[in-house]
This record gives C-alpha cells, structure tokens and sequence, in this order.
C-alpha cells in the first residue's frame, strides 16, 4: 500500500499533467521544425526568422520577450513531465517488485501477447530524449559545442554542425527516439486525455501519432542531410 | 504425451520461493490444465509430498478464481482463462513454466495462490450504485440506449481474475477499475456518482500500491473476456472531468 | 418392468424410523394471495436504533447470501458474512447462465402473478408449498425493479426497454436475461450492495473462511464456528441470527455442473445439530451438458439448454455402431426424442430428456469416448437458418464447447450428456424461512423450500434474490424484534463443545495419514451415487448403495491420506472435510430415495412408472415433504412428513406426449 494522496495526486492526474506537458512540447516541436524548414530559404530568411522569433509583441513585450514566454512553458513543461515520468516510473518498479529477480522467471513470451517496441523505449527514449536536449542546447542556441566552428548567426552554426557526418549522426539516432517516442506518446496521449472511447476515435488517434511522429522525424531530419549533401548553402 | 512442467513452490509469504520441476508422463490433450495440475497433485499426495496450492472454483471461465502465469503469459497462450486452458495448447515435449499472478498488490499467499482483496476494497470504494433494497422504481421507467446497454454489458463482464495486472508491465489495475467505471457510467442508473465514484475508486487504486498505466495495452490482450482498452480512456475523461468540475 | 408389491407406504423399519409429522406454521391461513401480506403486516418491526445492536452472521455470498447481506446491512443490523472463496463475488451464482423468471408481463403475453405461480408448482410436480410459491411469484416483479436500479445490465430492445425470452419449456416470455451470463451479472449486482455495506461499516466481510459448525445455545442458533483457511485459525463468532446460504450440494456426484469448492458443509453440520433436511434426493439432472472425456475429469459444463430450440437428439440405431457421425445414413439415426414424444420432440422437459439419454445408451447406441453422449446435430438448422443466423443465436455456445472439447460443432454434431446441475433439496424451512433450529435461517439452493421436486428454468435465481432482497429481511426482523438475546461468550459450553468438535475432527483427519487420496473417495461416492441414486433409481440399487456408502465412509476414516498441517493454506483437507459430509449426505439421499416409492419430477423410481415409462406419482401416498432428523453417528435418521395441500392449483399428472 502506498500513502492516500487524495484523487488530485492520483497516477491519473499525474499522466494527465505528463500527456499535457508532452503534447505542449510536440506543439513546440511542429513550430521549431517549421522553423528549421528555413534553411532552404537561405541564410537571410533562417537569420530573420530566428531574430523575429525575439521581436514578436514588441513594443508590448520586451525583446526577447515571447521567446522568454516559450522558454519558461517549455521549461515548466519539460520540468513537469519528467517529474512525472520519474514519480510513476518508481511507482510502477514498486508496484511489480518482488523481492529478488526478474518479476517472472520464465523467459518465455518476454514480450507478452502484443507490447510493441514504442512501449518499451517509452523511458529509456524519454531519457536520450532529454540528454539529447542537453546536448542540442550547447551545440545552437550557447554553441559551446561547435564543431565546424561557432557563429553568432545561427544559420551559420546549424550549417557548421551538419557539415560533420557524426552530428548528423547523432541528430538522426535523437529524432528517431523522438519518433519512436511520439508514437506512442501521441496515442497515449489521447488515451490518457479520455479521446479514445470508440473504435473509430482509437483508430483516427493511431493514424494522427503515426502522422505526427513521421512528420516530426523527417520534418527535422531534412535540414541535417540537405546540408551533409551540400544541397543548402 | 510427455511434458515438464517448472512451478513456482512458495510454503508461505515470508518464504523465498523457487521455481520446481516435475515430469508428466501420461498428459491427454483433452485435459484441461487445472486438471493436469490436479493429476499432478494426487501424484504428490501419495508420494507424500505437499501438493500444489492453486486457486479454481467454476472451471468454466466465470468467477474469475483461477489465474496462472503460463510460460509468462498471464492464463496462458489463449486468450481464456486458465481453468478454459487444454493441453492441446501444448506439445508433447514441452517444458511448461507455472508462476502466480507478480504484483506487490497481490501478495502470495502460498506457490500459486494470491491475495487479490485489493480489487473488492476498489469496488467498496465507489463501485457501485446506491439502490437501497426496495426503493427501486418500476424496472421500464428507465429506457437505456441499447447501443448503451450493450457497452455497459461488455464492460460489465469482467470477472475481476487480475490478470490484467499480472500482464500489465507496471502492474496496473486500470483495466479492472476502469471496467467497472465504464459499466456504471455507461447507465443513466449510474449518473449521480459518476463523479465520486471515479473519484474513490482512483484513489483507492493508487492506495493499493498498483501501478500507472501508460497505456501499453498487454492488459487488454491477456483479458479472457476482452475487456476493451477504451474503458480506461472513460476512466480518464471521467476522472480529468470530475476534477476539473472541483468534485475532489 | 417390475412391479413393486410391497404396500408403499412399507417403512424400512431398519433403516430409518419415522417422526411426528411436521407442519410449517407461520404461513398465515388466509387465501394464497393475501398471505405475504399478512404475513409482512403481522411480523414485529425493529426500531432502527436497536438494529445497530442486533448481529446477524450470514454464511455464503451468493445470490441469496450477498443480497440479504447488503439489505440488513443497509437496514442498520450489525452483519458479519463469510465466504470460502477469495471474494464475495465469486459465489457459485456467478455461474447461472440462462436468466431469471418474472412476472412482469412486459410481453402482454398472458403472463401474471398466477401463472408463474402456477407453472412453479406443476413444473415442481406438486411437491412443493403454494404459499411460498406464490410469494416467490409476487416478489418476482421487485427483483427486476431492484436489479436494474442497480445497474444490472439485462439485455434490451432498441426501444431501450427491456428484452424477455422463453425459457424451460413455458409459453411466456417472462426470463429476463443479460447475454449468457445473467447470473454473473446479478451476483455482481448483489455483490457490489454488498460492498457499499462493507465500505459503510455495516457489513464485515469474511473471504477464504469456512464454516465449519453451528453454536446451538440454550436451543437457539448463536453463533458459528469457522476455519480461516490461510492461516488454519479456528475462530468463533457469536451474533443473535445465523443464516445459512451456502448454495446446493450437486457436488456429492463429484461430477457436476457445479463449482469446485461447492459442498454440503454448513447445512450437514446444521443437520447434525437439529436442523431437518428436506427431500434430500431430489436432484435436478441437466440433458445439455459436455460428456466426461477422460478420468481426470474434475467437472462437468452446462451448455445452455436453448440449443434443444434448434439442434436435434440422435444416436444411431445400431448399438454399437461407432462410425464417425457423418457417415451415419440419415435412416441410419435415430431421432429418440421426436420419435417418442412426438408433441414436444427435442423440448421435452429437462428430466424426461435427461432419461432418455440414458437409455439409449445403456443400449449400447451411446455415442463418443466410453459410449455416454449422445448427438445434438445442428446439420439442418445450419441447412434451414443459415449458417450466419445459427452463429448470431449460439456463436458463444459453439465456442465453449469447441474451447473444452477441440471439436468444431459447426462441422460435427456436438456431443452431450445429463449431468447433475441443480438440488432441490435442502434444510427444511417454515414460511419465514427458519429451519427447525430456532434462530437459524436458511435461504436461497441450501432450503429446500419453493421448487418441489423439480425445478423451472431460470427460478432458481430468482429465489436466491426473493429470499435475500425481499422475504428474509422481514422474517429475520421478526425473529430478531425480541433480541438482543443474553450475549454469550467463548466459554459458553456450547461454543467450547463446537470448537471442539471442529478441532478434533481436523486433527483426526490429519492424523489417520493413510493410503488414498481425498479424490479417490469422492470419486467413489459419486460413481456410486450416480448409478444407483441418479436418474433412475430402484429400491434394490438403492439398498445396495446405502451398503455401499457405509462401506465407504468405514473406509474413508481408515485409510484417506490428507497431507501437510492445519495452521496453513491445505488444500486438501478442506476437501477432506467436506468429502467427509458428503458421505454421509449421500447416505440420506439414497434413504431418501428408498423411501419415496413413487416418480415425481427429478426422482424417477424404476417401479413407478406408466404403461410408457413415463413417470408416476402416487399423491395419496406421498403428497408431503420429507423432513429428515439426524439420528446420531450411527443411528437411524429420523422422518418427520410435512403434508402439502393444494388449495389453488389441481394435482395433474405431467404429460409431454
Ligand atoms: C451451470 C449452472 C447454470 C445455472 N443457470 C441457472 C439459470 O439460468 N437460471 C437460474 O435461475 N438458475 C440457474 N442455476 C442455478 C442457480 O445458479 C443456483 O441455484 C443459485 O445461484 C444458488 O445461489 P445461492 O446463493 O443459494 O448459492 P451459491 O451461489 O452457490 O452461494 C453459496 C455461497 O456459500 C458459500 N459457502 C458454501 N459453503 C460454505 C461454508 N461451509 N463456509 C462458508 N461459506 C460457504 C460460498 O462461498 C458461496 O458464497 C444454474 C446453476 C448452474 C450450476
Ligand atoms: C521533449 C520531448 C518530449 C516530448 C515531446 C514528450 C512527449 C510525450 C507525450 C505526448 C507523452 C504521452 C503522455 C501520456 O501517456 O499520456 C509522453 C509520455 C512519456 N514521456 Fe515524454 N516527451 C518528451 C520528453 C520526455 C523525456 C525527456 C522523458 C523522460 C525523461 C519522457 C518520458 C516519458 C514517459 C515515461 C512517458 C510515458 C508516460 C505515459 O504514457 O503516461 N518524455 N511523452
Ligand atoms: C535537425 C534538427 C534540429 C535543428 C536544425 C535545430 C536547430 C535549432 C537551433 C538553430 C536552435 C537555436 C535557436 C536560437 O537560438 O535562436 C534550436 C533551439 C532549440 N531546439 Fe532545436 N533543432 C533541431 C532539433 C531539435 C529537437 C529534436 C528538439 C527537441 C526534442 C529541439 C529542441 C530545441 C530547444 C528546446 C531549443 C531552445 C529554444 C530556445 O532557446 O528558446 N531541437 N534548435
Ligand atoms: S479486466 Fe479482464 S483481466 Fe482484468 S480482472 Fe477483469 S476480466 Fe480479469
Ligand atoms: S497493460 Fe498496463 S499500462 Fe495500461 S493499458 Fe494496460 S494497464
Ligand atoms: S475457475 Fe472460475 S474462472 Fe477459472
């Protein structure tokens, strides 16, 4: 038994904070590749872009002002969801723990009657996911990691970054685990929100996760081999 | 034909626990597989030995008393339960894997036998409706959508064995609990506790100590009666609702 | 045929010894219609502030246990319940599948109140009370009312109301049903009332705990002793009322439709403590069930009776015949049933089917392993209906029987074969429901009170709820408007005198560490019972079986062999024990049988018998129930005759020609 936390606290409540903070973050992400799309626009466009994105609401807003705005929501988004993700992910260890061991000696049917793989790369994506972010974050937006050179333009950095084999690499194996990631996770998403109570609305929520985790995963990975190709630039 | 089978032996719940194993013999296919353990287990009586403690009372599908884990699928490779199991599933030669529902919410209380009292205290904690004995109104007064009738009918099927938490790879009990909400919110019967009783039994589900769901969905596959997985997404919506309304 | 020429009213002096008659005295003597009434209006009320005083200790939560649980609880009396299983909601109701009567009428079909009564009391043929049928009938309209309000999801029209069918040869369409699990969902129904009271604090609920003996105090009923079954704790609870609802006890067969776990426990221990046993031979056999295939056979599975609307009986017309049943000529077949009764052909009722199945194998013409089944053909309702339209009406039945038998019954014939399903027998109990033990109440299939010596299709749920909902409530409030009774401890000494008993029969079982299994003796029962105390039944089998019982229980406290110890989850010796009991039930079954020279509805006697072998009754000679008194280990049962009248309905002999 664990403490009565009261139906606000509930594993329930609590995934629902983590498919609303998820799906908040798939919203950035459709933006930011929309954005990243640019590059084909060339280095004045992408440049314009990324400095508007700071120059929205002005004089309402102070420079930077909606970028700080997205920032802290996507912060407090991503704060949010991996705090969720931790809490129920010790809860569900707890929950099938039994003492010593795997839960079932047997090593037959590991993979139950259907578990498909996004299930079982949930966390473990979840976590490349995030060091990913880490990562990303040094490498365009500080450019502490610059290979190819750092910039003050960021059309510059992304085209340095890409021109190395290894980045791209590394983008590609990050956007797959974001797709494996949002496979599931739209889905569930939905589930978890209350939209799947019929057959059709189960189906229209797989077509919509496979569409948005594809668009997601190819969205973002054209820019990164159109410059390893040297088709920008 | 000849099979082995390795079955979890637990004296008691403090106890360690190892998997054992015995050779059959002489198995027909027709048997079922609680009649094979039964086989088993009149061997062991007059070898002097402990037979095996394992839970059945209906053998046929219904009371939800039978549950194994066979080669680490919850009732076994069909979708039935246990007591519904034939030999003929298995092939002469097989080694046969035999472990009780893992769940630290159902505790062993001995080899095959578990604790599953955390499902009625999830049903004492809202699920049901209050109809104090004579007070109902005239049966036909209440039209219920057939369409209604016959997802609340659906949903109302379970037969609270736990084998979607023995299946669940968090260890779950969305599934169950979930059932139970959809029967009930699916009736206009069931309308002035939708609120609380989500509620309740949410809570008590998580009092338990079961685990989340992350909507993987093996619950759905091992259920012998195919409870279908958007009575969670119902227990969701109706929970999300009940506390967006500041019913908590 | 034989004719028996002994009088047969002869008593077997040697066997058993006969008692005052009894009668059942709190049917109030007015006409049949007004006697709930009555009855309700003159039984003393108990003020609510006093209930929370009054402890009431019901055994069993099935249909009859769970729903007068959750009504006395909700009524404010202090109720503890116990269960054998791991939860209340796993009773052996759960396993009703066909549906519950009601007199609602909703048809416009000619049904009412009178006619379920009616068809109740023939279908019983005329050895049960009007004035409990009656009642049943009357309260029968409730149920369903109770049932939907709590959500029960029965099966509906598109109109959104609710949907009816016939069911066990009646020509109303008054069951009320919810796909082929109508007792499942009202057991849940039930089970969740219950619940709400042990979440309101009302109710205690006790799972895997056994009872094992009643307290009988200063000559009323006051407690019970029962086993925790993990722990092997022997606990004693006290309360102002027991009621027993512990289902029926088909299981002395071994082999029946029945759950595993079920028993005669709590009724046998209540026998031996003063409770009379009623009519304890009559045995519901069932004509549709899937036949045994191996020794290892541990049950038996009802396939639901409606399969007789359009499957058709066979067996070939040679014995011994054993070519697979497609290359059986058409004029090769033997279509029993429409042969001899050519009127209702395959919907004769469930005891007339069940025999001729019988017969026709022990002529050898029986079909499938060890030759006992017999063809149910659905060849030409596939041809006529369509295979489609046979799969809507029975697709899940077809699926069951082809999950337990590997055979696929769209291409071949299934197989059936009787077996026993039902008791109608069970502790004698007045109008209020009490047995012959003051303060002990029996309700649902452990009484024997309200189908006679047959029982209708889908009643049985229906009194399980009647009893529970609507008849106990007020008759336990009755008996319990003059408690509290002086409250009694655990070292009152007929509390140390149960616990002792219990106790040391435990320790005996334990200790005698012989050479044979539990099952091998309960097998052994049933073999015999079966044979000599089943379908049907001659006084030479009959003594011969009682002989052979004896001879079995002699056996059984010398050689079984229960393993491991009592302060632990054993198996083995809850089934010692209950094996044990039904030994000796088994015993009275056949006394029972023995005595009653005449056929009437689940008892057929060989020597009673018409021209045609239909079934005859002998209403001068045995128009009453047999009302059994335990005679001491050992001694001769005693038999009390309570005398039934029938003011309403005209005694006819049952023809389906
Ligand atoms: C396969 C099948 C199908 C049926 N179909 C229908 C149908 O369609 N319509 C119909 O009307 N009837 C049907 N019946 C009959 C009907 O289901 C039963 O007669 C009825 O449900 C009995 O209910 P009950 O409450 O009296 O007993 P049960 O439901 O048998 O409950 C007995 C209770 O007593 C408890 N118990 C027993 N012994 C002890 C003990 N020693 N200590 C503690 N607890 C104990 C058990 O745990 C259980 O809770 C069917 C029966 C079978 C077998
Ligand atoms: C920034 C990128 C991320 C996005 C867009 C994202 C999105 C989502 C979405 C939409 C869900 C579905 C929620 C639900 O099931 O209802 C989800 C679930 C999940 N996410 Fe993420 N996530 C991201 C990052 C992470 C990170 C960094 C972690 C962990 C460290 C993580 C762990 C999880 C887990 C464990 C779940 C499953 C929980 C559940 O299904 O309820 N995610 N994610
Ligand atoms: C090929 C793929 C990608 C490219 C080319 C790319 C490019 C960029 C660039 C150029 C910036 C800096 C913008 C600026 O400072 O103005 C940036 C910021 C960011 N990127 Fe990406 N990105 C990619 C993939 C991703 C992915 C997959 C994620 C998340 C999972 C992500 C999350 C972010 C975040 C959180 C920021 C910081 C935003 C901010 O500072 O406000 N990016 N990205
Ligand atoms: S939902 Fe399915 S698996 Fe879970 S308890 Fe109910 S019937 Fe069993
Ligand atoms: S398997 Fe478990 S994660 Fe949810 S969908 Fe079923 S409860
Ligand atoms: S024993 Fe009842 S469902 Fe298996």
């Amino acid at each position: 038994m664990t403490k009565r936390v009261g139906a606000r606290r509930s594993t329930v409540a609590l995934k629902a904070l983590m498919a609303v903070s998820g799906l908040i973050m798939v919203g950035y992400l459709l933006l930011h590749m929309y954005g990243n799309l640019k590059v084909f626009s060339g280095q004045v466009a992408f440049d314009e872009y990324s400095h508007h994105l700071r120059t929205i609401g002005e004089p309402l807003l102070p420079e930077s002002g909606l970028l700080w705005i997205i920032r802290v929501v996507l912060l407090a988004a991503i704060i949010a969801h991996v705090y969720s993700a931790v809490v129920l992910t010790v809860r569900d260890r707890k929950a099938t723990r039994t003492g010593s061991g795997p839960r079932y000696k047997s090593k037959q049917n590991k993979r139950g009657f259907q578990r498909s793989y996004a299930s079982f790369t949930l966390r473990w994506g979840g976590v490349i996911i995030f060091l990913f972010i880490i990562f990303h974050l040094l490498n365009l937006t500080t450019n502490d990691i610059a290979p190819g050179g750092a910039s003050a333009s960021p059309y510059e950095r992304v085209l340095n970054t890409f021109g190395e084999w290894y980045m791209v690499l590394v983008y590609t194996i990050a956007l797959l685990a974001v797709g494996f990631h949002l496979r599931h996770g739209v889905w569930a998403a939905g589930m978890t929100l209350g939209a799947n109570t019929s057959v059709k609305a189960r189906r229209n929520l797989n077509v919509l996760a496979y569409a948005l985790s594809g668009i997601i995963t190819i969205g973002f990975l054209i820019p990164p081999y159109a410059i390893l190709f040297g088709w920008v630039g | 034909m000849k099979i082995t089978v390795r079955v979890w032996r637990q004296a008691n719940p403090s106890d360690e626990g190892k998997m054992v194993g015995y050779d059959l013999d002489d198995v027909s296919e027709h048997m079922s597989f609680l009649e094979m353990l039964d086989v088993l287990n009149e061997r062991l009586t007059l070898e002097g030995e402990e037979p095996i403690a394992f839970d059945s009372d209906c053998r046929e599908g219904i009371c939800g008393m039978c549950g194994l884990v066979i080669n680490g699928l919850a009732h076994g490779p069909e979708r039935t339960t246990t007591c519904q199991l034939h030999m003929r599933s298995f092939k002469d030669g097989d080694v046969i894997d035999i472990e009780p529902w893992r769940s630290s919410s159902f505790p062993v209380v001995k080899d095959l036998v578990v604790d599953r009292g955390a499902f009625d205290r999830i049903i004492q904690a809202g699920g049901y409706i209050s109809a104090p004995t004579g007070s109902a109104p005239e049966a036909n007064n209440l039209p219920v959508p057939k369409e209604n009738a016959d997802h609340a009918f659906e949903a109302a099927t379970c037969i609270g064995c736990g084998a979607c938490v023995a299946a669940c790879p968090n260890g779950s009990a969305m599934l169950f609990t979930a059932a139970k909400i959809t029967h009930l919110g699916l009736l206009p019967q069931g309308q002035p506790e939708r609120a609380s009783r989500v509620l309740g039994m949410v809570e008590q589900h998580d009092h338990e100590g079961f685990g989340n769901c992350t909507n993987i969905g093996e619950c759905t596959a091992a259920c012998p009666k195919g409870i279908p997985l958007d009575t969670i997404s119902r227990l969701n919506r109706d929970l999300l609702g009940a506390l967006a309304k500041g019913k908590a | 045929m034989t004719v028996n020429t002994q009088a047969r009213t002869d008593e077997f002096t040697d066997i058993y010894d006969l008692g005052e008659p009894i009668a059942d005295t709190r049917a109030p003597d007015v006409d049949v219609r007004q006697r709930w009434e009555t009855r309700r209006f003159e039984a003393k009320l108990v003020n609510p502030a006093n209930r929370r005083k009054l402890k009431v200790i019901i055994v069993g939560t099935g249909l009859a246990g769970a729903s007068a649980a959750a009504t006395l609880g909700e009524a404010g009396y202090h109720v503890t319940s116990f269960c054998y299983q791991d939860s209340p909601r796993r009773a052996h109701s759960i396993a009703a599948q066909g549906g519950i009567n009601a007199a609602k009428n909703y048809r416009n079909d000619g049904d009412s109140i009178y006619r379920l009564f009616y068809d109740t009391v023939k279908g019983g043929d005329f050895r049960s009370r009007e004035s409990n049928v009656y009642r049943l009938a009357q309260v029968s309209v409730e149920i369903i009312d109770q049932c939907v309000a709590q959500g029960v999801p029965f099966a509906r029209e598109y109109g959104g109301l609710l949907d009816n069918r016939s069911f066990g040869g009646v020509q109303v369409s008054r069951t009320f049903y919810a796909r082929g699990q109508t007792g499942q969902q009202l057991l849940i129904g039930a089970y969740q009332a219950l619940e709400r009271q042990v979440a309101a604090g009302t109710v205690i609920n006790h799972t895997r705990h056994e009872m094992l003996e009643v307290i009988v105090a200063d000559d009323r009923a006051r407690g019970v002793i029962v086993r925790d079954m993990v722990t092997g704790e022997i606990e004693t609870h006290f309360a102002d009322a027991v009621v027993l609802a512990t289902g029926g006890y088909g299981n002395v067969f071994f082999l029946s439709t029945n759950a595993m776990g079920c028993n005669v426990t709590a009724n046998w221990r209540a026998h031996r403590k003063g409770a009379y046993f009623g009519n304890p031979c009559y045995t519901q056999i069932h004509p549709t069930c899937i036949p045994v295939s191996g020794d290892y056979q541990s049950k038996l599975t009802l396939m639901s009776e409606s399969l007789r609307n359009d499957g058709r009986i066979w067996v070939p017309k040679k014995a011994g015949d054993d070519r697979p049943a497609s290359q059986i000529p058409e004029d090769e077949r033997d279509y029993y049933l429409e042969r001899q009764y050519p009127s209702f052909g395959n919907l004769v009722p469930r005891d007339i089917a069940s025999r001729a199945a019988k017969y026709v194998c022990d002529e050898g013409r029986g079909v499938g392993p060890g030759g006992l089944g017999v063809y149910l053909d659905f060849a030409d309702a596939i041809t006529r209906l369509g295979r489609d339209t046979v799969e809507a009406k029975y697709g899940n039945l077809f699926d069951m029987y082809a999950q337990i038998t590997g055979e696929n019954p769209y291409e071949t014939p299934m197989r059936i074969y009787p077996a026993v399903h039902y008791t109608m027998g069970g502790l004698w109990v007045d109008y209020d429901l009490q047995s012959s033990i003051t303060g002990l109440f029996v309700t649902g299939e452990a009484n024997f009170s309200d189908h006679g010596a047959n029982r209708l299709g889908a009643s049985a749920l229906m009194q399980g709820l009647a009893d529970g909902y609507f008849v106990l409530p007020y008759t336990l409030a009755n008996y319990l408007a003059d408690g509290p009774y002086e409250p009694i401890d655990e070292t009152h000494p007929a509390a140390v005198e149960a616990k002792q008993q219990v106790t040391d029969r435990i320790e005996k079982l334990l200790s005698i560490n012989g050479t044979r299994t539990v099952d091998s003796f309960h097998r052994e029962l049933g073999t015999i019972m079966w044979e000599y105390c089943g379908m049907a039944r001659t006084e030479g089998g009959l003594l011969k079986a009682i002989e052979l019982i004896r001879e079995l229980r002699t056996e059984f406290w010398r050689n079984v062999k229960v393993t491991g110890v009592n302060e632990d989850l054993n198996q083995t010796l809850e089934r010692a024990g209950r094996v044990a009991d039904f030994i000796d039930l088994g015993e009275l079954m056949c006394i029972d049988a023995l005595h009653r020279r005449e056929s009437c509805g689940g008892h057929f006697r060989v020597e009673s018998q018409t021209e045609d072998g239909e079934a005859l009754r002998h209403d001068d000679d045995f128009a009453y129930v047999a009302a059994w008194e335990f005679g001491g280990d050992g001694g001769k049962p005693v038999l009390h005759k309570e005398a039934l009248i029938y003011q309403n309905v005209e005694m006819k002999q049952r023809s389906y020609k």
